[in-house]
């Protein structure tokens, strides 16, 4: 075990972890977080999703003593019920959930993409979201809010 | 850290909050209620008695509505359509109304929520819908009382009752009832709402659960904490059936935040003070298993079905089949194969459990809160009474995936070390074990005249069968319960006995073209007379279970291309041909509605131009709703890939409570059995399940070319609401495999549809 600092959301953290444990584990249990979620533990499924310095990346699979000191950002937050990001929203416009178990992958990974590719076009973000599962397959509705938020933000 | 469990809030503390007075049940009281009712669906026993009005609905003194229901919400949309239903019978905003889901302590039972069948149950009339309009009527006399006005005059909107004509005189809920208990049964014929009076029912109210799940809040059974909790892994067998050698616990000892090991039987289990910790140590623990008794090879699992011992049964039989396909001017023959696939749940099962003594509190994503809580009395030896199960919603589970199994995960575990225990399955844990739907090997045949009418089908199928929904007493159906000694149900070998009506086509085993008859009444939904369906089951060596229109869709894939392979023959349109031998004037229609919104041109198939268009329909469980669909593919005939354009849907499930909603099912039930139809497959080896993660179990990504879904959704008031969930994925593998044989003249008659199996269907064309 040792102390590790986190930056979480804009939060600052002080934990007392085995730095080789994945992130989502500290995120989930020792902060109590929502966003990220176990999907498949692999890296294959992009649940677990958080973004850090500005990339989406796998917390499922990166010891949380790579990110120390680093800025995470988890879909909380990105936006809240209150005040949800345009994203968010855009899901939210569109109804573009069943279960909503993936969509903490599908708008992180989303997110990070049109950050780095604001004019992606449909085949470089179909590339993009290559890896992200949704097993109710809300892909229709996902693409759509997707395409939207890009569309608003240009 | 701990979170508040909202969701296991209890009906004493929640009537607490909400103002109300109605006395309610203490813990005490619940567990050790005498005053036991048989539930009325196929259920046991439970203390909430379903024919009490007050077991469904509270009226708080603020006015706020709280029903309680036993259909629980798991992504399908039923938890904001149920709240529409109460909103609408008692005149309410939406915004007024709780529904408590699924708390063995609290909801009614009602069994488990599946099988399309929450719309029937819950929205026709009976049960919640029906409370809801006795508890209007209820509150329609006690305002007439109040305002000395008779009910005929009253009219309620917004939670008020009103005077018509008469806008001073008003009373509204809260003050008439608000904090007290209706004390009366359900009104089996209390008056429902019109449709034509609908005002929240039929609309696109939005899931009330959408922004919390946008913004990362919302509360998963993942995310239950409790104060005190541990977490726990399992360590499931090296091979399908392997019994437990020895468990080297010195192989684990000294890790860090180990607990316990946890051995019961051939269960193995670790408990651990944080999640890594107990991967770590289940990773790490030693155990040594039999070699088990051996798979069948998967290259030959078809055959080996056909030659097992099976429990045989006759749907239908006309007795004249064999006569009629030897007369025949011409005889049709094909066999399709359907593999084993899997719920494959975005998320793995999670549950927490906190067993104290011989009292037993599990948070489970389960389809079935009172039969699990059976279950967990089982596993755990304790009286179900002892048991609560609280259902809290899991990842996406299209029937039983691993949600039954990890709570006994969690209440064995827990119940080990005395403190609660939170468990989520690893990948291969969930996927090697979970209870697969069914593979299926059908032979058709059929007679057709000169005229090129059918006149004879013949459909005989084999399919393996190991467990499935545990129940109320048969927790060995799924593989913790197994584990610890309970049989799994499996099929004993025994002939087919006669046929026995009327007809109830649940399984879609008897295609939509027959006449269905049996001893004279005739309940199948086509016109062909001479008619014989034989089924056997077989064992299975997996578990197998309900998976997302279980049987129906392996069925309806057979049926659905041989009666293309059969228009082809006689050369005609299959949009017509379809008709031609259709009864059920809904099924017709919506074929014809697909038909129109593609904008089918005639045609005889193949096509063989590369692109190609298919069709394929069904009345979902006979009765359950009726769908047809239209898809447009592209096929790559060098690499053997299909690419899917557009699926257009038609669907008429009767009145439509969210169209929005219905859409959502649709557009993912299309795409579902697209993936199903393209990729999906469970393998294995000699020994195990090989098919444990997302590279060795193919389901198409967000990224993939997904195709346009255009949904025609078919109104139709004046009969029975059905279901909506398992329509539109009954029939994608046939429209596509219609589809590819219109493009190309090759028919692929085995689901998943891979580039190689294409490949070779273009290679076998003649």
């Amino acid at each position: 075990m040792s102390e590790i600092a986190l930056n979480v959301n804009g939060r600052s953290h002080r934990l007392d972890v085995d730095s080789a444990t994945p992130l989502l584990y500290v995120l989930s249990d020792d902060l109590g977080l929502r966003g990220p979620k176990l999907g498949c533990g692999l890296g294959q499924c992009g649940a677990c999703t958080v973004i850090v310095r500005g990339r989406a990346v796998r917390s499922c699979v990166t010891p949380v003593g790579t990110v120390a000191g680093a800025e995470i950002m988890t879909l909380e937050g990105l936006g809240t019920p209150e005040k949800p990001h345009p994203l968010q929203q855009a899901f939210i416009d569109e109804q573009a959930a069943q279960c909503g178990f993936c969509l903490n992958g599908v708008i992180l990974t989303a997110k990070a993409f049109l950050d780095q590719k604001p004019k992606a076009t449909d085949a470089e973000l179909q590339q993009g979201l290559a890896n992200v599962l949704c097993r109710c397959f809300t892909h229709v509705r996902m693409l759509r809010a997707i395409k939207k938020y890009q569309e608003k933000r240009a | 850290m701990t979170t508040k469990i909202t969701t296991a809030v209890d009906r004493r503390v929640f009537l607490q909050m909400s103002g109300a007075l109605v006395v309610s049940f203490s813990a005490a009281s619940i567990l050790d209620a005498a005053d036991v009712v048989q539930g009325p669906f196929d259920t046991r026993r439970s203390h909430v008695d379903p024919t009490q009005l007050d077991s469904w609905l509270a009226v708080g003194a603020d006015g706020s509505v709280t029903a309680y229901t036993g259909k629980c919400e798991f992504g399908q949309g039923m938890y904001t359509a149920q709240i529409q239903l109460v909103a609408e019978e008692l005149s309410v905003p939406v915004s007024r109304v709780k529904l408590l889901q699924c708390d063995t302590s609290i909801c009614p039972d009602q069994g488990t929520t599946s099988g399309s069948q929450s719309t029937p149950t819950n929205f026709n009339e009976r049960n919640l819908a029906q409370a809801a309009a006795t508890a209007r009527e209820a509150l329609l006399r006690l305002a007439s009382e109040r305002l000395g006005v008779p009910v005929d005059r009253l009219a309620a909107s917004d939670g008020v009752v009103g005077v018509k004509g008469d806008a001073g005189k008003r009373v509204s809920y809260g003050e008439l009832v608000g904090g007290k208990r209706f004390d009366i049964t359900v009104n089996a014929h209390a008056p429902r709402k019109a449709v034509a009076d609908w005002r929240v029912m039929g609309t696109p109210v939005p899931r009330v659960d959408m922004t919390e799940m946008a913004t990362g809040t919302f509360e998963f059974v993942h995310n239950v904490r409790v104060p005190g909790m541990l977490h726990g892994r399992v360590v499931r067998p090296a091979a399908v059936g392997a019994a437990l050698a020895s468990v080297d616990e010195a192989s684990v000892r000294g890790m860090p935040g180990l607990v316990k090991v946890v051995v019961r039987k051939n269960f193995i289990g670790v408990v651990c003070e944080k999640e890594w910790q107990a991967i770590q140590a289940a990773a790490k623990l030693k155990v040594a298993w039999t070699a088990g008794p051996g798979l069948p090879a998967q290259h030959d699992f078809y055959d080996y079905l056909r030659k097992q011992p099976a429990r045989d049964a006759a749907i239908v039989d006309s007795k004249d089949i064999d006569q009629k396909l030897a007369a025949a001017s011409s005889v049709l023959k094909a066999t399709y194969l359907h593999p084993y696939q899997m719920h494959g749940s975005m998320g793995t099962s999670c549950a927490v459990a906190d067993v104290q003594g011989n009292k037993a509190t599990v948070w489970s994503p389960t389809q079935s809160a009172y039969p699990t809580r059976n279950g967990v009395a089982a596993v755990l030896g304790i009286p179900p009474d002892n048991v609560r199960v609280v259902y809290v919603r899991g990842s996406g589970c299209y029937g039983i995936n691993g949600a039954d199994t990890v709570s006994y995960d969690a209440a064995l575990l827990s119940h080990a070390v005395g403190k609660p225990v939170r468990i989520q399955l690893s990948r291969q844990d969930e996927m090697a074990w979970e209870n697969y739907g069914f593979a299926y090997v059908i032979d058709q045949r059929a007679a057709v005249d000169r005229s090129g009418t059918i006149v004879a089908w013949d459909y005989e199928s084999w399919s393996p069968s190991l467990g499935g929904r545990p129940g109320y007493d048969q927790p060995g159906n799924v593989v913790t319960g197994m584990l610890v000694g309970f049989e799994p149900a499996a099929p004993a070998p025994r002939a087919a006995g006669a046929p026995r009506g009327p007809l109830r086509n649940g399984s879609n085993a008897v295609p939509s073209y027959l006449a269905g008859c049996i001893d004279g009444s005739c309940n199948g939904a086509g016109t062909i007379k001479s008619e014989r369906v034989v089924t056997h089951t077989i064992l299975s060596p997996f578990f197998t279970g309900p998976l997302r229109s279980p049987a129906r869709l392996q069925n309806t894939f057979a049926h659905e291309c041989f009666l293309d392979e059969i228009a082809a023959q006689v050369k005609a349109d299959p949009v017509e041909y379809r008709v031609r031998h259709l009864s059920d004037p809904r099924l017709r229609e919506v074929v014809q509605a697909a038909a129109k919104a593609a904008k089918w041109q005639p045609r005889q198939s193949p096509q063989r131009t590369g692109s190609g268009r298919g069709i394929a329909c069904v009345a979902y469980e006979g009765d359950n709703g009726y769908v047809a669909m239209v898809a447009d593919v592209d096929v790559d005939q060098s690499s053997g890939r299909i690419r899917v354009k557009k699926l257009v849907v038609a669907q008429d499930c009767g009145p439509i409570t969210n169209p929005d909603g219905m859409k959502n099912q649709v557009e993912g039930g299309a795409l579902q059995g697209l993936s199903r139809a393209l990729g999906e497959e469970v393998t294995w080896d000699d020994r195990k399940v090989t098919s444990i993660d997302w590279r060795t179990y193919h389901s198409l990504p967000l990224g993939f070319d997904v195709p346009e879904v255009e949904s025609v959704l078919i109104n139709r008031n004046g009969v029975e609401a059905s279901g909506a969930g398992e329509t539109a994925i009954t029939i994608v593998a046939a429209a596509v495999g219609n589809a590819v044989f219109d493009a190309t003249g090759a028919r692929i008659r085995q689901v998943p549809f891979t580039p190689e199996r294409v490949k070779a269907a273009l290679q076998a064309r003649t």
